[in-house]
This record gives C-alpha cells, structure tokens and sequence, in this order.
C-alpha cells in the first residue's frame, strides 16, 4: 500500500532545511527514513531498555445502553513513571473515542489526523462516517506503516446510525470488530474482573461501576498501570466522561480501613 | 518532469472552453436516454438503433451496473464509456473495500464528474464525450437517486432527465407530464417519453428497471412490447375521447 504521508502535509513549515537563521518554507515535506534495511531490528537495544511497549491498560465494551470506555493515566518508561496524569482516552469527535496503548505520540498524532479524515467525510458526504469505516481508515493507514515501529494498540469506540460499534485496531494492522476489548499490560487483569462480572442489560451505572473496578484491578496488580481511572460513556448522543477517580482512593473505598479494636479502647480512655 | 504535451483544452478569448462545447456536441449526436424516478423505482431507457441484421444484439448492452444498486446509462462516444464505466467500477469496489461500506449514488456520480472534469484540465487529453444518467438507492435509507453528469465535470440530481438525441423534445415531454408514480407507472412513463423521440417498437428502445429489492433487470423485448401496446391504446383512447364529445352536443 502506498505510504501514507497525508497527516505529514500542512502542518509546521519548518522542516529543518539547514538554515537556522532564516527558515525557508519546505516544498514538500517528507521525512527521511533511517538507513537500514531491516527495520525491526533498528535500535532494539534502545527501544528494549525504553520498554514503554504498551505499559498501560485500557477497556472498552458494547452494552445495552451503548458503548463504555476506561483507561488509566500511568506513562512508564522502564521503571520510571513519568506521568500520572496522560489522558489516555482520546476524543476523536464528539461521537467517537479512541484509547491509546502503546507509543502516546503514535496514538495521539494518528487519532488526531483521524479526526481530521472524518470530518472530512462528513463534509464530502453529507453524512457522518460510519465506526466500521473509522476504524478501517485508521486501519488501513497503520498497515501502510507496518514494520516501521509505530507502536498503537487503540479501540475506536462510537456510535452511528448503525447503533454502538467498537473495533481493536493495532500497529501490526489487525482489526477486529467485538463487544469486549482491554488492551495493554494490565489487560489480562481487566479482562478478569470484566468478563466475570459482565452482562448486556447494564444500566449506565452498573456498567460505569464494572468498568472503573476492572481498571482499578489492574491497575493494583500491574506496575505500568495507575494514576486515574477515567470512564466515558457513549450513546447515541454523543461521548460522555463519567469519572475519573485517582485510584488509590478507589482503593480505600472498596477496602476501607477497619481500626482495630484496641484503638477503639484507647480512644474511648482517652474521652471519659 | 516530463514535458507535457500542448494542452487541449484551453479558454477561448470570451470565456469558452471550445473542447468541452464540442464534447457536448457530440453528446446531442449520440443515441437518446432517458431516466425517471419514482417513489420506490427507477428507470432507465435508451434508443437502440435498428438491429443490424448480423449483429447478436444481445451483446450489445446500453445500460450497465456499476454495482448492485448502481446503474448508469449514457449518451455519446460509447468507447469513452466503456473506460468511464470501468474506473467508476472500480471505484465502487474501492470504497467497499475502504470504509466497509456501497457507495451512495453521490458519491459515484460525483467520482465521475471529477473525472470527467480532470480530463478538461489536464495536458494531452481531450474531455469524455458522453453525459451519463446514473440511477440507484442509497444503501441505507434505501431513497431512490437520479444523477446526470457531462463532458464539462458538473453533476445534478433529477426527477426525470433525458439526454443525446433531442434530449430537448423528450425533457419538455417530462416536465409537462412528470407527477410522482411508483412501479409499473414509472415504466410507462419513461417509455412514453422515449417514444416521442423514437420509431414505436421493442426493437428499438432498451429499458432497463431497478429497485431496491431485486436490483438492475432488463426489460424483455416482449415485455417492453407489451407496454408499447398499452401505451399505444391509451392514447388512440385519448384522441377518441376527444373527438366524442362534439357530435353529442
């Protein structure tokens, strides 16, 4: 498939064209690759020690009432936590959410340059894209890059005319259409508290509850995932965000700490 | 870069683009057609010129699909045609394979309408001959369309159009007669509307009929015999009635 360098056009005018005291304006901006010939292997040593290969965990699932999405905020380099606050859920029009796992740059620069494609659509067309159609564009565009190191991991999670509709769309160029995906690190967490306690007919907020405990779950048990759990809804007016609740909190609310009862004594003592 | 051929198709001094104007004239030589909408049906009919004795006339189809719910028939130089209809093809098979989802009958007429348009501004080609009448339902909401495009790349939605061979005399027939009908009404009227223009006779007109059901059929010869006949009686039925009423008085 031919590359697709169209996110790469009209953007900064100054591409580095080796006069630094007068910019020119590039005439067609491209960017050079690297000069290897096996792309995989370029710079593993570098990329092993980084290790941010989707250190995160991100669920969405299709219920009765529409689509609900949760991701956590944790940005791990190694063993280095850089943020505690990445917005992880990102808003690809007001009807359609993407979630990002893997490289933040990736996710953020591609959901953003799919955002520009489906308004586009929209004003061609006269109609809003379909998710079916959202997702393969992304899809599509990421195959075309496939074995050039992007690293995305990302569910587009919408609502269109034909109902709720979520798709896993990867870096290698998979696309799967499904009712329940968590994807990252601590997946295999969420996954466990999400399928156990999973049912269609949700309302809005048991389904909201199920989602933020899976991710809490997670991120208990997983050292790449923390921060804030944030969930969103999407119906068929639009995305929603729900909540976002540090969880460390959450940790305390569902497991309060009980004082035992030889404090209790000592503090009455101290009353009388 | 490779040097560019003269381009063609270049403005006159008052404004014209004389490649385009001719184009169109050889869209008025070329064999009539005519498209009609109805409520739940659309019709396309093209003239056929009188079978030539040797020729397997069932081979020779004027109206073609370009998907299952897409058809198109045109009017002017058919060898321009037949590439039009095979990139517009190819198309409809692009966006399915893209967004996952048939094209609406828009979207394609504005893709040939691009393109016709592209060749009128390109070095080294001459513009397509023909005007195409692009007929179909939108895949979801099911809405019948009528398009028509032409040589200079503009495109228009229609309830009824005609276009090549007095495309003038059978386009006023419509806009006197045209109401909303639906099935077998819609038949007859495209019919009739080609029949002001064309010898009466199956033999000589092409009909071909869509809905959103069963998608693109041909009409038989026999069958569109038939409605020539209906048609036919109607109006002897019509002159009569009109001639009736001054002998009572």
């Amino acid at each position: 498939m031919k590359l697709d360098t169209s996110g790469l056009e009209s953007t900064s005018p100054f591409f580095g064209s080796g006069d630094e005291l007068c910019p020119e304006l590039s005439a067609a901006p491209s960017f050079s690759l690297p000069l290897s010939t096996d792309f995989d292997e370029f710079q593993k040593d570098t990329k092993a020690t980084l290790k941010h290969a989707k250190g995160t965990t991100t669920l969405a699932f299709i219920f009765k009432e529409g689509v609900m999405v949760a991701a956590d905020s944790r940005a791990s380099m190694g063993g280095y936590i850089s943020s505690q606050s990445v917005k992880k859920i990102i808003e690809i029009n007001p009807y359609m959410l993407g979630t990002m796992a893997g490289g933040a740059a990736d996710c953020q620069f591609w959901h953003r340059n799919l955002g520009i494609k489906c308004r586009l659509h929209e004003l061609a067309n006269k109609r809003r894209i379909s998710v079916t159609g959202a997702s393969k564009l992304l899809a599509n565009i990421l195959y075309s890059y496939r074995g050039m190191g992007l690293s995305v991991g990302t569910m587009i999670a919408g609502w269109d005319e034909t109902g709720p509709g979520l798709y896993y769309v990867d870096s290698e160029g998979g696309r799967l259409k499904g009712t329940r995906f968590s994807v990252g690190s601590g997946s295999p967490y969420a996954y466990g508290v999400l399928d156990s306690g999973y049912k269609f007919d949700m309302s809005i907020e048991e389904a909201a509850e199920l989602a933020r405990r899976a991710i809490y779950h997670a991120t208990f048990r997983d050292a790449a995932s923390g921060g804030v759990a944030s969930v969103y809804y999407v119906g068929p007016n639009g995305w929603k965000k729900l909540s976002g609740d540090d969880v460390g909190e959450l940790h305390y609310h569902y497991y309060p700490v009980t004082p035992s009862t030889v404090e209790q004594e000592m503090a009455e003592v101290a009353g009388a | 870069m490779a040097r560019y051929d003269r381009a063609i198709t270049v403005f006159s001094p008052d404004g014209h683009l004389f490649q385009v104007e001719y184009a169109l004239e050889a869209v008025r030589k070329g064999n009539a057609a005519v498209g009609v909408r109805g409520t739940d049906i659309v019709v396309l009919g093209v003239e056929k010129k009188s079978a030539v004795k040797l020729q397997d006339s069932r081979m020779v189809r004027k109206i073609v699909s370009l998907d299952n719910h897409i058809a198109l028939a045109c009017a002017g130089l058919k060898a321009d045609a037949r590439v039009l209809v095979n990139r517009a093809r190819i198309e409809c098979q692009s966006h399915r394979l893209t967004v996952e989802d048939p094209v609406t009958v828009e979207y394609i007429t504005r893709y040939i309408a691009g393109l016709q348009q592209k060749y009128t501004q390109s070095g080294g080609v001459r513009p397509f001959g023909l005007s195409t009448l692009i007929v179909g339902f939108d895949p979801y909401t099911g809405v019948p369309s009528l398009y028509q495009t032409d040589p200079s790349g503009t495109f228009s939605a229609w309830k009824a159009n005609a276009t090549g061979r007095n495309s003038n005399s059978i386009r006023e027939f419509l806009e006197k007669n045209y109401k909303e009908t639906s099935g077998q009404e819609t038949v007859k009227l495209a019919i009739r509307a080609l029949l002001e223009v064309v010898e009466s006779g199956g033999k000589n007109i092409e009909v071909a009929v869509m809905t959103r059901e069963h998608g693109l059929r041909q009409l038989e010869e026999a069958e569109i015999d038939a409605i020539v006949s209906e048609i036919e009686a109607e109006k002897a039925a019509a002159e009569a009635a009109k001639k009736a009423p001054p002998k009572e008085t």
